[in-house]
């Protein structure tokens, strides 16, 4: 109950310093911080996926895209309605997850990540290609910010960084709230069995094929409307988020912040972002920083940070047990 | 009829260049249980290298092909040997991050050394121009290729198949434990193969020199994903299913490039989720 009490005290906290954060902050840290959060969206998602469930799918990029490029396209061509637009980003990442999937989940380990890989850049060869209805390597441009109309009166401007921000939080603090209950839930518990025994959850009754489809998808979806998100702040949707070396950054921000937790992926994403800024500013060369920094993680903190720090907490608390 | 046999030539020497490059791959994975993805930016160092050679020690081409490999081995020794080595027993995506970490470095380095432009290397005294083919121009130097790839395919098969240290290879790919309650030091073997396998990565980048036409810090990524889907398919640690995915994928996509441009990626990743759906473990993969 304690440990309850204090989560939700943080996660308050947390919440109220996002909320001032564009009263406080400069242009730039209230565009750094709206990048956090959408990688945020993104790896909490994923991470249902590879730490609740076990399962390494370097294909995630795809269903990021899919976000951007059915928002953009319905924006285009149906309507520019902000929320709209992002509810037909996840549906577009939806089926496209639920038809992955379904080629995917029947493999796990080295299998699954390898055909995720290959369904990831077959979906970025197809937007690659499919120049009059993606714009090809120039992407889809000229996604429009209009705003937001409640109930047909109240309307609400998010054509500003500043008023973007609040949509962005929004779907952010839900992301993450809808993580957290899904990990909770009988759902989530039937998912961690998975990972740590499948055949023994497959005896115990839980459809194991078919939850590890309905995981798949449930984290495309949060892809989806990371991707949505972007594409609204960028205002356009490019190929490359559909990469592989895209698909690899919930993956990283993952193993960066710690796999276990719910805080991880989170932590993971500031960091990630804030260390790129700040490598970028001192040195062109940031994919060796952060290629160092990987190795380091890896071959020392293998828990990320909050693993790492939770263990040294321990340590402290309990002195001579360690 | 000659532009089918063209198509299907081009093919060939595509599909040996995607073998040179997944047999190092495959053979790291058969034996070390490690999926490398570092194993496209050997390619590039090879490619890098050879070109260096050639260039500024005004060297001939086979001086190049030659050194250039065998200094990329060096990176591939310290990788296995201070890195890889001891994430073997820990979770999947430790070890594939592992080697991502080191695409980042490697791709880095390359930036800084070489620098971010494309290069593009002096044209073949030697096994250059083309022989008429049916009445059409062919590269010899394609030629060259589609006869190297069955050689190292023979090479590798003789040296698993006929010699005592092939023997050992497959012993301890079976079971680790076993070959070294046997004596057989297992951690050098593993270094010694995971070495070789980067040699034969980074042969495949020098013998792409003359081929690509211009080299550029991002080569490997592109051709580690084509080696992937190549392992894959053929099964992944088969060195007989990578040889024929190579041919079968080289084959298909001139196919593709030729008649359905808009698709010649996607086709290729078509038949890879095919042959999964129909085979799970790859054409020659072991069932598990």
């Amino acid at each position: 109950m304690k440990a309850r009490t204090r989560n939700a005290v943080a996660a308050a906290a947390v919440l109220l310093a996002l909320c001032a954060v564009p009263f406080l902050a400069g242009k730039f840290a209230i565009y750094l911080t709206m990048r956090i959060m959408l990688l945020g969206i993104f790896a909490v998602g994923y991470n249902l996926l590879l730490g609740q469930t076990g399962l390494l799918s370097f294909g995630h990029g795809a269903f990021y895209a899919a976000g951007a490029y059915g928002m953009g396209l319905f924006g285009v061509h149906v309507s520019t309605h902000p929320l709209l637009g992002v509810a037909a980003g996840i549906v577009a990442a939806v089926l496209l997850a639920l038809l992955v999937g379904y080629l995917c989940v029947r493999h796990t380990e080295i299998y699954f990540a390898m055909l995720t890989l290959a369904c990831g850049m077959m979906v970025f060869s197809l937007v690659w290609n499919a120049r009059e209805i993606t714009g090809g390597d120039d992407g889809l441009i000229g996604i429009l910010r209009a705003p937001v109309s409640l109930f047909g009166g109240i309307k609400m401007p998010i054509g500003k960084d500043e008023q973007f921000y609040f949509f962005v939080l929004f779907f952010f603090a839900l992301s993450v709230w809808a993580v957290h209950r899904i990990r909770q839930s009988p759902f989530g518990l039937a998912l961690a069995g998975i990972r740590e025994n499948a055949r023994r959850s497959e005896f115990a009754g839980v459809p194991v094929r078919r939850y590890r489809l309905a995981v798949f998808v449930l984290s495309g979806a949060f892809a989806g409307l990371a991707g949505s998100l972007e594409a609204l702040l960028e205002s356009n949707a490019r190929p490359f988020m559909a990469h592989w070396t895209h698909s690899a950054e919930p993956v990283l921000v993952s193993l960066l912040g710690g796999l276990s937790s719910l805080a991880g992926p989170l932590v993971g994403s500031a960091i990630y972002i804030a260390m790129r800024e700040i490598i970028q500013r001192f040195t062109e060369n940031w994919m060796l920083g952060f290629g160092i920094v990987l190795l380091v993680i890896i071959m020392g903190f293998r828990g990320g940070v909050t693993g790492t720090l939770s263990a040294l907490f321990r340590k402290a608390a309990a002195p001579g047990e360690g | 009829m000659q532009s089918y046999v063209h198509v299907i030539l081009a093919g060939l020497s595509s599909g040996m260049f995607i073998w040179l490059v997944a047999s190092g791959l495959t053979l790291i994975f058969g034996v070390l249980g490690v999926l490398n993805f570092a194993h496209g930016s050997f390619y590039m160092l090879g490619a890098y290298c050879s070109f260096t050679v050639l260039k500024h020690l005004g060297a001939g081409y086979w001086t190049g092909l030659l050194l250039g490999p065998l200094a990329v081995c060096a990176a591939g020794f310290v990788v296995e040997r201070f890195f890889l080595r001891h994430v073997y027993r820990i979770a999947l995506p430790y070890q594939l991050l592992l080697t991502f970490a080191f695409v980042l470095i490697f791709d880095n380095l390359v930036k800084i050394v070489w620098g971010g432009g494309a290069l593009s290397p002096p044209s073949l005294s030697f096994l250059g121009g083309s022989v008429p083919i049916l009445g059409r121009n062919f590269p010899v130097y394609n030629l060259f290729i589609i006869a190297v790839g069955p050689a190292v395919a023979l090479l590798l098969w003789a040296l698993l198949e006929k010699t005592w240290y092939g023997r050992i290879i497959r012993a301890s790919s079976s079971d680790r434990e076993m070959a070294a309650s046997l004596g057989v030091r297992v951690p050098a073997l593993f270094t010694a193969v995971f070495v070789f396998g980067t040699w034969l990565g980074a042969l495949g980048g020098g013998l792409a020199v003359p081929y690509v036409g211009l080299l550029t810090p991002g080569m490997g990524e592109t051709i580690i994903i084509e080696a992937f889907i190549v392992a894959v398919i053929g099964g992944l640690g088969s060195l007989k299913g990578a040889f024929v995915g190579a041919l079968v994928i080289g084959v298909l996509s001139a196919f593709g490039t030729r008649f359905f441009p808009a698709f010649d990626m996607a086709l290729t990743f078509i038949l890879m989720g095919g042959v999964l759906l129909w085979r799970p473990q790859g054409l020659f993969g072991a069932t598990r």
